[in-house]
């Protein structure tokens, strides 16, 4: 417990942020006291153009819990940097006492405690009530609403519907433009289908077509708000064709396009543009480097990496705004434009605390009617759990610890490899593991559980080449999520080494001996980017696992240790 | 016998070879020093500069087996003063000379495009011999990844 005094200090230091940025005025809502949907939505007016972003939705319509992690290693430059930090550095450097609303939302030590105070984040329902309450004050004509995508997958409605659940989400929300990235992997044909009728723009300049090098969808867009031009690039996630399986959408090809970036921004000046701001799917260390880079863009509302920041991120001129995950945070960033030019900001990371935040009745509807017809699966409890289970984190996460454990036993394998997704909700102990909660970790269009064998230089292979795609010190060499998860393997690595020297130690757990690099073992894991890959999809395996099981209780994973840090 | 049953269902399902089957085996492949070589072969001990050439290529191969590469060398393109040839190198492949292109005056300009195939993660070099003797060069890297757990 924090001393009274202790804690009005710190809300004095979060207030002196909130002038530029942060959550600041919340901090006022002590441990004890109740938050408001007015201490959520007080905001000094600024200018004449309001942008509000959210992003990495995950399909998620419903409140839930989101632990953010404990571990997000950065390496390189951005070593100990924003948005680097986690739980006693992150709350030092935004100024955030702990044990207050702020510190549950944003950080991941005593989850648990906290989640009982402040409840469920997030839900469809809030998020319209925060929109609409923004553009009631400021008007419409000032308020332009953008999405940065992961926006259609994640949930067991959005894979049914093939995203059309999110699609009449965002519709009803009217936002002016998405980004993208998971809505790949619902094909080509899927993605095409849904952007030719969609009322809002999927802008994203990075992709072409392979044979001939031509944009496939619009780039950027102009908007007019507040008296001002304000053109949106948008940019999907450049590694999509290398994170997820390419044969979904075989003739399209990704990558940053930084050249095509800088054209697009200079074009969109000679057109008038007042404002122009790249929608980004990038991830918080691409769009840093790529800002440190690229001239002329205003604002970066980034994406892909899950990151909530209270405050922004300057890189020379440009603003970089990290808006969370999941449906938890909403941000709003008010710009004040004169002579062409932003002129000052003002930002906030609106927290979606569900219990503070009025539900918006026909977005409540609407989300009635989605999952109506899947409300028997949706609701059946497959288990109960007795331990904290969230994926996110650069390494293991509990639930992710638990579907290596019900591959290995299901699928009778020595080893395990659940890929390092970043989505998927959080359950605390005493929770039911219903299915949609199953879902919310596991919907996905290539869900298969294979079965096969990889030898032991195999398996350190692969271990080296994802890791590789984290921790390269060059953002623009990373790929696609964190670490991939193991199960039945013990290993170490040193993040502040080069490919294929950042690997040791691999030990199989059952035996206690080291991995032989010439032995073959039995591995089982899922979401492969192959193509007609074999086996039951992964909520089916861990399914069967938690009837047998009735009751989960995991131990600490302490079989992958970390140095280089 | 919940496990038999398991069993069994696995021997139905056995997924095939996911992982494996995406990682390449490991090619005897040339080294930068093979590389080296080649262009001492063309050049002998002449001065090679930096500069002048426009090198295109992914950070990260989206597909290993087919890479786009887009070259330019920067030249007025006159009898006087031109690019006579462009040698393109990948450094790890088992054959490492990618391809080279001879160009005249004519062409205006002297730029190329094309698609390559590579072993794995490897640097790509680039060498331009201009019509008044001097050569430049240039390198730049390309991932060539496992891929999946994407985020």
């Amino acid at each position: 417990m924090i001393s009274r005094r202790e804690f009005l200090q710190a809300t004095a230091a979060a207030g002196l942020i909130t002038s530029a940025s942060g959550l600041g005025p919340l901090g006022r809502a002590a441990a004890q006291q109740r938050i408001t949907q007015a201490d959520i939505t007080r905001f000094d007016n600024l200018g004449t153009v309001t942008i509000l972003h959210i992003t990495d939705v995950h399909a998620q319509l419903l409140p839930l819990y989101f632990r953010e992690p404990s571990v997000n290693l950065g390496v390189g430059e951005v070593k100990g940097m924003p948005p680097h930090l986690t739980d006693e550095e992150f709350r030092k450097h935004f100024s955030i006492a702990a044990g207050t609303p702020d510190a549950y939302a944003l950080t991941s030590d005593d989850f648990v405690q906290l989640a009982r105070n402040y409840g469920r984040m997030g839900g469809m329902d809030r998020i319209a009530t925060l929109i609409k309450s923004v553009r009631a004050e400021r008007g419409d004509d000032k308020v332009l609403l953008l999405d940065g995508g992961d926006t259609w997958q994640g949930s067991w409605t959005s894979l049914q519907t093939k995203g059309q659940d999110m699609v009449d989400v965002q519709t009803a929300l009217k936002i002016d433009a998405m980004a993208s990235h998971w809505e790949f992997t619902y094909g080509a044909d899927r993605v095409q289908e849904i952007v030719k009728s969609a009322p809002f723009a999927f802008l994203a300049q990075n992709v072409r077509s392979l044979e001939w090098q031509e944009p496939v969808f619009e780039a950027r867009k102009m908007f007019e708000r507040g008296g001002a031009k304000i053109a949106v690039i948008g940019q999907a996630l450049p590694r999509t064709a290398v994170a997820n399986p390419r044969w979904m959408f075989p003739d399209w090809e990704f990558g940053i396009r930084e050249d095509d970036i800088r054209k697009q921004a200079e074009e969109a000046r000679a057109e008038g543009a007042d404002v122009v701001v790249l929608l980004s799917h990038n991830g918080f260390d691409v769009d840093r480097k790529l800002a440190s880079r690229v001239k002329g863009i205003d604002v970066i509302l980034t994406a892909h990496t899950h990151d909530a920041m209270p405050g922004v991120v300057r890189e020379g001129e440009t603003i970089i705004i990290a808006s969370g995950s999941h449906g938890k945070f909403l941000s709003r960033l008010d710009l004040e434009v004169k002579a062409k030019k932003v002129t000052g900001f003002r930002y906030k990371l609106m927290p979606v605390f569900s219990d503070a935040i009025a539900q918006d009745s026909d977005m409540k509807a609407l989300v009635e009617k989605i999952r109506a017809p899947f409300e028997k699966d949706l609701s059946r409890e497959l288990a109960t759990t007795e331990s904290l289970l969230y994926r996110r984190g650069n390494f293991n996460g509990t639930f992710d610890d638990l579907i290596c454990k019900a591959m290995l036993e299901e699928r009778d394998a020595e080893i395990s490899l659940s890929p390092g997704f970043r989505w998927g909700g959080t359950l605390v102990p005493g929770d039911a593991i219903t299915f949609d909660a199953l879902a919310n970790a596991t919907a996905m269009t290539y869900p298969n559980c294979y079965r096969n064998t990889m030898s032991g230089e195999q398996l350190r292979l692969v271990l080296e080449d994802v890791a590789d795609n984290i921790f390269h010190p060059d953002p623009y060499f990373q790929g696609g999520g964190d670490m991939v998860r193991v199960g039945g393997l013990g290993y170490s690595i040193d993040v502040s080494k080069p490919i294929n020297q950042r690997i040791s130690n691999l030990v199989e757990l059952k035996s206690g001996k080291a991995l032989d690099p010439k032995r073959d073992y039995v591995v089982a894991g899922w979401g492969s980017i192959a193509q007609n890959v074999e086996g039951p999809p992964i909520w089916d395996v861990v399914e069967k696992y938690l009837a047998r099981v009735k009751t989960v209780r995991l131990e600490p994973n302490t079989s992958v240790k970390v140095t280089g840090a | 016998m919940q496990t038999q049953a398991s069993k069994r269902q696995f021997l139905r399902t056995a997924g095939i070879a996911a992982v494996a089957a995406i990682i390449a085996p490991r090619m005897a492949g040339a080294s930068p020093a093979d590389v080296a070589a080649e262009i001492k072969k063309l050049y002998g001990d002449k001065k090679i500069e930096s500069g002048r050439i426009k090198l295109d290529v992914p950070q990260i191969a989206e597909n290993g087996l087919v890479v786009p590469i887009n070259v330019e060398v920067e030249s007025p393109m006159t009898a006087a003063d031109y690019v006579r040839s462009v040698h393109v190198f990948a450094e790890k492949n088992p054959l490492p000379g990618v391809i080279s292109y001879k160009f005249t005056p004519e062409a205006g300009k002297a730029a190329a495009s094309t698609r390559m195939r590579l072993a794995g993660t490897q640097d790509i070099v680039v060498v331009a011999e201009m019509s008044t003797g001097q050569i430049f060069s240039t390198r730049a890297e390309v991932k060539v990844t496992i891929g999946g757990c994407g985020g």
